[in-house]
């Protein structure tokens, strides 16, 4: 029995299972839009296999506060098929290129309804492990300034006009300072006292001696 | 002389750490379910902890910007403060630094007061202020009487 046994185990070793990475779904995060616009919600993949022929988009929506989602499109067999008896139906368009791994769609006027997550799902054959991505739609009566860019914009003036006072100062300074040396070129006594006058802001009251000036901020 | 040197950094340093915890954390309004600050509106609803950003309004923007600025503006007065700790004249006040610790108290009074106003808006019935609202009220006055202090102060030794 162990000879018999031995002559099989070389062709009973298993097979070692290729690596395979998962498949990796890009959309957006999330989308704002107005209403009666057109949006184009973008899907693409990355994969490290050949696109095949076989390559799946599938498209489904969840509006907000429901529990459910529905499939809205789905691209298969070199064929897409949009939605014809849902919320958008005669209202979806495929514009995408699964050649180029784009299964991007095109919403056409939106309306409030149409608040919701969508979900974009890819499979590439034989690569198919791979989580599915969301991109949340929000559409606007007029749309509202992005988060931050208020708070960049008012950080950014203030900080400008800080280092803008700075320079000015500096500048000044400069400019007083070289005006004063030259003009006192001939009036050696008022050379100390140009310099203090000009330093205002550490004013205090300085020996005339000490022309430790230069040491002052 | 020393310890009065270590007293006003203690109080700048106390104004500064207040600052930031306000402006950090999470607790402006807080209800029996959420609590939002300028950056995240936070609730537990049915079973999970769940936080979204906070409303993209022009006033809690400035809100935001106002709180970070006041921050920037602690840090760069407590630097300048030992530059010219070391660099000042015997005598000489430490006027740079006390301005630039009073335009922190200013913004993060600014800030206070326009979250204040706006809170009909942003703060629902239900809930009442939070505590980082509270330390944000608080650090303006210290940051106040810090900045005075450098504005009086004169050098010795």
């Amino acid at each position: 029995n162990c000879v018999h046994l031995s002559h099989l185990t070389p062709s009973l070793t298993p097979i070692v299972p290729q690596q395979s990475e998962a498949i990796v779904i890009y959309t957006g995060w999330e989308r704002h839009a107005l209403v009666g616009s057109d949006i184009r919600l973008s899907c693409s993949f990355f994969s490290w296999r050949w696109t095949s022929d076989d390559v799946t988009f599938s498209w489904s929506y969840r509006a907000d506060g429901a529990r459910d989602s529905i499939s809205v499109f789905h691209y298969t067999g070199g064929s897409p098929y949009v939605d014809n008896k849902g919320p958008f139906r005669d209202r979806l368009e495929f514009v995408g290129n699964p050649g180029r791994r784009d299964g991007s769609i095109l919403l056409k006027n939106l309306d409030y309804g149409d608040n919701g997550t969508f979900t974009c799902d890819a499979k590439n054959p034989p690569d198919i492990v791979g989580r599915a991505s969301s991109v949340r739609l929000l559409v606007f009566e007029k749309v509202p300034i992005q988060a931050g860019v208020i708070t960049g914009a008012i950080i950014g003036a203030v900080l400008g006009l800080l280092v803008l006072v700075v320079v000015i100062y500096y500048l000044m300074r400069f400019l007083v300072a070289r005006r004063v040396f030259n003009l006192s070129v001939s009036k050696h006594g008022k050379k100390g006292k140009g310099k203090e006058g000009s330093q205002q802001r550490q004013a205090s009251p300085l020996s005339v001696g000490s022309l430790t000036t230069t040491t002052q901020r | 002389m020393l310890l009065l040197l270590l007293g006003i950094v203690i109080l700048h340093a106390a104004a500064l750490v207040l600052l930031f915890v306000s402006t950090i954390v999470s607790a402006w309004t807080t209800g029996s379910t959420s609590s939002s600050d300028l950056w995240n509106n936070c609730s537990t609803i049915s079973g999970g902890y769940h936080c979204d950003p906070a409303y993209t309004g022009e006033w809690i923007q400035a809100v935001q910007a106002l709180m970070i600025l006041s921050i920037i503006f602690s840090f760069i007065s407590l630097f300048l403060f030992f530059c010219q700790l070391f660099t000042l004249q015997k005598g000489g006040r430490f006027f740079v630094t006390g301005v630039f610790q009073i335009l922190a108290s200013l913004f993060v009074m600014s800030g206070a007061v326009i979250y204040t106003v706006m809170s009909p808006n942003w703060v629902p019935v239900s809930e009442a202020y939070g505590w980082a609202y509270i330390l944000a009220w608080v650090a303006f006055p210290l940051a106040l009487i810090s900045g005075l202090i450098y504005v009086i102060l004169r050098k010795r030794e």
